[in-house]
């Protein structure tokens, strides 16, 4: 009773849930779970840039592409473990996104959105760059070694790479929390909602939104950089609009300004792809706009909504 | 407090020569006033005086082209927006701007907010300076929320409440942070008579209470007569009276730019 009534309950939940595949699914399913964690993390990223702080990006593909390239180039080129790439490729693209975010002041709205596709554009031709060659492997990419459970755990390199994700996962969720729950997220909304009167209320607009530029930029990095790990492979042509223009639909159909909606639209970008291709061989870009639609129909509010209706009527 | 000793003798808020041109127009040729400590002050004028660009000179959202702002002896002038609050001006805005998700506790916080100094980091990482700073934000709100009868809607978000509750939220939110001069403009519009009789004795209460000054931009004659202690009246830019009410009332020049030249009237 006290257990399910607790604030904590949909931590406790989530972590039980989260541990569950672990013990029964298979090394496919374990590997799509683990993509659910990265593209969580990646959604949350562009969430606390579009969601909480109102700065509309189609472009943090990018961010998500230079995560994923360090890792890869670390580990192919200098042998850098796995888990130390993770800190550079934060660093990294933060600063990367610090520096995206200055232009950004000056374009509001629909202007700072195409300007961000236009980055999502540019990104694959950036990496096939000759130049660059040496490092990103050109068209061919890089191919990078799966990691084994170290301290001779009892566990198979899929279920590790899980347990990984699952771990780098939770900690940015709690920091992601602390701060939109607290006076950043209060002042990073209330730029959204009325700049003038956040600026007469003390916060200074250009610095929240080049930081929250290289927040946003960071949380999308490390899931790059985690992605990279568990494909095990980058090339320039995953790192286009489309994967951009994914992150946001997993923002929308999950909610905006949603933690836990992170999670939901990141269930949704990873499974009703497939869902769809089961449903119909010939056209599953068909079926997967309906049910994207039928979901903007049903829950304008997105996925997190739902848990707010379910939470005012007493069970 | 020591402090307070000492500028005693300037006034609270001294508004020198003010020049505002936009283009060839000039919309402020040249204002002077003071605001002393704990005063009550109104700006009237007919439509097209100039009152709201001073407002927004003096909350910094325009750049005077000459003349000084001095808020407790020191200039104002060229320090950015987000600086005022911290120097201790506050201010509503005319057509309420309340951050509309957000419920009127979070609107409140955010009034708070440049009391506290915690950044991106502190907060991710529920650092204790960051908790301690939490709490404090929660400090007076309680005393605001009884004050300004808002307790009872305190956790809805503020967008789809009544016109009047928004606008004693925004009071709620400039009174949070602690400003020694609240800048109020045209507080009484859009609200009904009742509202607006009430207005003024809260005014007085907020007044008494925070120990703070009000410049008051107000289109209605009544209420700012009540409740200033000192009114200034502005015609085309220029200063035209300034005194107490019953003075400012009965200056031809007032009396003549609101209800038009005895020979005009004639003349009609």
């Amino acid at each position: 009773m006290n257990l399910i009534t607790s604030r904590y309950f949909p931590w406790v939940f989530l972590v039980a849930v989260a541990v569950l595949p672990l013990m029964f699914a298979s090394d496919y399913k374990l590997f799509q779970f683990t993509m659910v964690v990265v593209y969580a993390i990646a959604v949350l990223g562009l969430n606390l840039l579009t969601g909480y702080n109102g700065q509309v990006s189609l472009g943090n593909g990018a961010f998500y592409a230079i995560g994923a390239y360090v890792t890869a180039i670390m580990m192919d080129k200098w042998d850098i473990p796995y888990w130390a790439t993770i800190p550079f490729s934060a660093v990294i693209c933060a600063g990367v996104g610090f520096l995206i975010g200055l232009p950004a002041l000056r374009l509001g709205g629909m202007y700072l959105a195409l300007t961000t596709f236009a980055l999502a554009v540019a990104t694959p031709q950036l990496l096939k760059y000759k130049l660059f060659d040496d490092y990103t492997g050109g068209v061919q990419g890089i191919v990078i070694n799966k990691p084994d459970a170290p301290f001779g755990l009892p566990l198979n390199p899929d279920q590790w790479l899980y347990l990984f994700a699952l771990t780098v996962g939770a900690i940015l969720f709690i920091l992601a929390t602390n701060l939109v729950r607290g006076r950043i997220g209060r002042a990073m909304r209330a730029i959204r909602d009325q700049p003038l009167a956040a600026e007469a209320m003390g916060i200074d607009i250009a610095m929240f939104k080049t930081r929250t530029f290289a927040l946003s930029a960071m949380f999308t990095g490390i899931a790059g950089s985690l992605g990279a790990i568990t494909i095990q492979f980058v090339a320039p042509d995953a790192f286009g609009v489309p994967l951009s223009l994914t992150f946001f639909v997993g923002m929308v159909v999950g909610g905006g300004a949603s933690i836990g909606g992170a999670i939901m639209g990141a269930l949704f970008i990873q499974f009703i792809p497939n869902i769809a291709d089961e449903i119909s061989k010939a056209a599953p870009g068909a079926v997967y706009g309906l049910i994207l639609i039928a979901f903007m129909f049903l829950l304008p509010g997105g996925l997190a909504s739902l848990i707010r209706i379910l939470k005012r009527k007493p069970a | 407090m020591a402090g307070q000793a000492e500028t005693r003798g300037t006034p609270l808020l001294r508004v020198n020569d003010i020049v505002m041109r936009f283009g060839g127009i000039v919309a402020l040729g040249g204002v002077s006033f003071d605001v002393e400590r704990g005063q009550i002050c109104g700006l009237i004028g007919p439509n097209g005086s100039g009152k709201t660009t001073l407002f927004n000179c003096i909350s910094g959202i325009y750049r005077h082209s000459r003349g000084d702002i001095l808020f407790e002896g020191k200039s104002t002038t060229g320090q950015p927006r987000h600086r005022m609050a911290s120097l201790g001006i506050g201010r509503t805005f005319q057509n309420v701007a309340l951050f509309n998700t957000m419920t009127v506790r979070d609107n409140m916080l955010v009034g708070a907010h440049h009391r506290g100094s915690s950044g991106f980091a502190a907060n991710a990482l529920r650092l204790n300076a960051s908790r301690a700073e939490e709490a404090a934000a929660y400090d007076g709100m309680d005393e605001l929320l009884d004050l300004l009868d808002l307790r009872a809607v305190a956790d809805q978000p503020a967008g789809g409440l009544p016109f009047g509750t928004r606008k004693r939220i925004e009071l709620a939110r400039a009174l949070i942070g602690r400003p020694k001069l609240l800048l109020l403009d045209e507080p009484a519009g859009g609200l009904n008579h009742g509202e607006v009789a009430e207005l003024g004795a809260l005014f007085r209460r907020v007044r008494d209470h925070f120990k703070l000054s009000i410049l008051l931009v107000e289109h209605h004659m009544a209420l700012v007569m009540s409740v200033s202690e000192k009114v200034v009246a502005l015609e085309f830019g220029m200063k035209i009276a300034e005194g107490t009410p019953d003075e400012v009332r009965n200056e031809p020049e007032v009396i003549r730019a609101y209800l038009g030249d005895a020979e005009d009237a004639h003349a009609a």
